[in-house]
């Protein structure tokens, strides 16, 4: 399908390397997912100790906004986030905490990770953004309709740009491709692109 | 109370993933909500969990919670007053 709107940039996070634009960013011989996101934290200079309470889908979505996010000054951002787990990691987590009636305390920290979409309010707090956000779960990345709802958004909301993708976490394994859709930019905007810049990496 | 005190600076760390805080930058009296330590409200909640689970105290009233999570000091004041563990 064809598009007005183009693909400003896009950050893959898989296989503990984080590259943009399918150029290295970051490389770590870390292989655990919580020792490669912490070394990914530190290596991009952040602080925002928030980060730390966030459980690993947030983490991983916190930190490949954030590299396309952070010399970005539109606020009027929407986020449509995709994954194939939803929470169900974090979820997992929670059930074990009440299964026994004998033990039985629920962390509220975890609790509040239990939906996919609570890793938008994470981003938008950060970037202060007030937008639209979307969280979709397909079974696998699913460039056709990503490209559909992006534009559509484009098209009929205030949003003046959409960061757009997938990411998702779960048993410790991991995949994010995120990207930046804009009037303009340097990729098409199109479901076929979109496919082959998925794949770059 | 000297032991309960570190115990419960260790346990706050720990639980509450205050990743980038040390023991010995806790002070007792330091505030642990707002311009202190800057913990939220569901961190308030994590702390009320860990007086049930770890010293049997349950807070009938959530808001008691504002006084004792004052700092390291009132939290063990109150803990070892209360404690059935």
């Amino acid at each position: 399908m064809n598009s007005s709107f183009q693909i400003e940039r896009f950050c893959h996070i898989r296989n503990h390397r984080i590259s943009v634009n399918g150029e290295m960013l970051f490389e770590t011989p870390e292989t655990d997912f919580a020792a490669f996101i912490k070394a990914s934290y530190k290596s991009l200079g952040l602080s925002y100790s928030k980060f730390f309470k966030m459980d690993n889908l947030s983490k991983l979505a916190f930190i490949a906004a954030d590299i396309l996010l952070k010399n970005e000054t539109e606020k009027k951002i929407a986020l449509v986030f995709s994954n194939r787990g939803s929470s169900l990691d974090t979820d997992r987590k929670h059930q074990e905490s009440i299964e026994n009636t004998a033990d039985f305390y629920p962390s509220p920290a975890v609790f509040v990770y239990t939906l996919p979409n609570i890793c938008l309010g994470e981003i938008s707090i950060k970037h202060e953004l007030h937008s639209e956000n979307a969280f979709f779960i397909f079974d696998s990345f699913n460039p056709s309709e990503l490209q559909a709802y992006c534009s559509s958004l484009l098209r009929t909301s205030n949003s003046e740009k959409v960061l757009c993708g997938w990411v998702d976490y779960d048993k410790g394994k991991y995949d994010a491709f995120l990207y930046v859709v804009a009037k303009n930019g340097i990729f098409a905007h199109t479901s076929e692109e979109l496919t082959r810049l998925y794949q770059t990496i | 109370m000297s032991d309960l005190k570190l115990e419960l600076k260790e346990k706050i760390i720990e639980q509450l993933n205050l990743e980038d805080v040390a023991v010995e930058e806790i002070a007792d009296t330091d505030p642990l909500f707002g311009e202190g330590l800057g913990l939220d409200s569901i961190d308030a909640l994590e702390l009320i969990v860990m007086l049930d689970k770890d010293y049997g105290i349950k807070l009938a009233d959530p808001k008691e919670g504002r006084k004792i999570f004052e700092s390291i000091d009132t939290m063990a004041g109150y803990i070892a007053e209360h404690r059935s563990r």
